[in-house]
Order: C-alpha cells, then structure tokens, then sequence
C-alpha cells in the first residue's frame, strides 16, 4: 500500500515536472545576441570560448582556484610514498606508448581549436589527464609522492599566470578586461598554461591518490 | 524519422543505464554502468548541438571519473582481500 503511494507520486511528479518543461516560457534573460555582437571585440570566434575566458573570465579563475584547492585537500590527506608501479601486459604498455603522443597531440589541437571551434583548456587538459592516467594504470608512470618544486610550480603555473594577468590588466578598468587588440593573445597564453596546469591537477588528482598498498593491477 | 528513432532510443538508454548505475548490487557493474552512463550523456549533448559540454563530459564524466571510480573500486577490494 505504501509501495504504491509512492509509485503514484512519483509517477505525479514525473507527470507535472514534463508538463512544466513542455510549457517553459522564454528566458527572462537571453544573452546570446549580446554575445554575438561583442564576439568581434573579444578576440576569439567561438562563442563558449569568448564567454569563459573574456566576458565571464573571473568565473574561469575561481573554477582553476577551485580544482587546485581540491587537489591541495587531497595532498593534505595522503602521507604514504607511492606505490612501486606493477607492469601490465607488454601489449597493453606498447598500446598505452603508442597512444600517449597521439593524446598529447589532440590536446594540443583541442587547446588551438578553442579558438574557433569547441575545444579549449578544460577538454585539451582532461585528455593530457587522460595519457597520465593511462601510463599510470600500465605501470609506466609511477604515482606521484610528495611533489618537487618542478612538479609545484607546474600545478599552480596555470592559475599563477592567469591572476598575474588578471593584476596586470587591472588598469583597464575592471578584472581581466583585455584590450580588445591583444585578446585573442592573451586569451591564447591564458588556455595554454591552464592547459598544463589543468592536465597535471587532473592527473595529480588520480596519481597523487594510488598510493595503496598492493598498487595498481 | 530516423533521427527521431535514435534520440528516443538515446533517452531510453540513458534512463536505463543511470537506472542500472543506482540499483546494481554489485559495485564493479555500477561503475561500467556510470561509464556508459557518461557516454550516452556525452552523445546526448552533442545531439543537444552542445560540443563543448559533450567534449568536457567525455573527457572528464566518463573517462576521468570512471578511472577514479575503478581505482577505489580496486583498493576497496584489494583491503578486503587483504584482511
């Protein structure tokens, strides 16, 4: 009796919530002529792109901020050294170092299409992620202990340089406005140190994490 | 006609996997159900005309979850196995 009271308010809510959906008014607010008048100024041809890193750069800051502040979380919690990597397959390591130059070559091209087409430094950093994890699982790549000062500086060179930009453009008026001439630059310069940044927090979050004992399998 | 076919299979196949990533008992099949999951989402927002947000949920939903996923699974299981 209670199974089916609840079957049928759900089934109600189901009901009302795609009746909502179906009858959804239009947006009180539609940004998407704004953009595409200001799209010229702000040096890039992909819309997605020109909101993320010019019109609403500061969001993009905060969500860099954000992703290293987990991973400083997780280096907070793991104390143990890293496992001793365990080899696979001879095939799976040859497939995983075929591969690796492939993965870097598609974040790079997604890191330059960010520019006109869908791409950019999330995508172009999660496959760079992706290669490392791949090592990492094929025993090629060891997890990662505490880190040096080479692999600090790689984690935080991303954010550091978009704030040091974000500081150096201040006398524009307001945070991170570019001028319009050099924006499609130093939106450039911005995407490719998020993408290394990126690509290693990503990758931290997993090899900064295998440090089980018994390691991978 | 056919694009109507392939988006309502899409849908149902996402319902159905989210279904089977929640309700599965065993937790290994939840994750490769989590990882379909992703994909099919992925393939539903390009289908959405949104390439950016199938890139980034291809790339970070179902491939970078889906390995931390397997990962905790496998020392979750190694733990056990130990003691």
């Amino acid at each position: 009796m209670k199974r089916l009271a609840v079957f049928c308010l759900a089934c109600a809510f189901v009901v009302l919530t795609g009746g909502a959906l179906i009858e959804l008014g239009p947006a009180a607010i539609d940004l998407r002529g704004q953009v595409a008048a200001q799209l010229a100024a702000s040096g890039v041809s992909h819309p997605v792109t020109a909101v993320l890193l010019n019109f609403r750069g500061y969001d993009t800051l905060l969500e860099v901020a954000v992703l290293l502040i987990a991973l400083l979380a997780i280096l907070a919690v793991t104390d143990k050294p890293p496992a001793a990597p365990v080899p696979a397959h001879p095939l799976l390591q040859a497939v995983a170092r075929g591969a690796t130059p492939a993965m870097i070559l598609v974040a790079v091209y997604l890191l330059w299409a960010g520019a006109h087409r869908p791409g950019g430094a999330f995508q172009a950093g999660a496959v760079l992620a992706a290669a490392a994890v791949l090592l990492h699982l094929v025993g090629l790549l060891p997890g990662w202990g505490a880190p040096g000062l080479r692999l600090r500086l790689g984690l935080t060179a991303g954010f550091a340089l978009f704030l040091a930009l974000a500081a150096a453009l201040l006398s524009q008026g307001a945070l991170l406005q570019y001028p319009p001439a050099a924006a499609g630059t130093l939106i450039l310069v911005i995407e490719a140190g998020l993408t290394v940044s990126l690509g290693l927090i990503l990758a931290g979050l997993f090899l900064f994490l295998s440090r089980d004992e018994g390691g991978e399998t | 006609m056919m694009v109507l076919v392939f988006d309502g299979l899409l849908a149902c196949a996402l319902l159905w996997s989210a279904w089977r990533a929640l309700a599965t008992p065993r937790l290994d099949r939840a994750i490769v159900f989590f990882i379909a999951f992703g994909l099919l989402m992925s393939l539903a927002w390009a289908r959405l005309s949104a390439p950016d947000i199938a890139l980034a949920e291809a790339a970070i939903g179902a491939g970078l979850t889906g390995a931390l996923l397997l990962d905790a699974y496998g020392a979750i299981s190694r733990r056990k196995g130990g003691k």
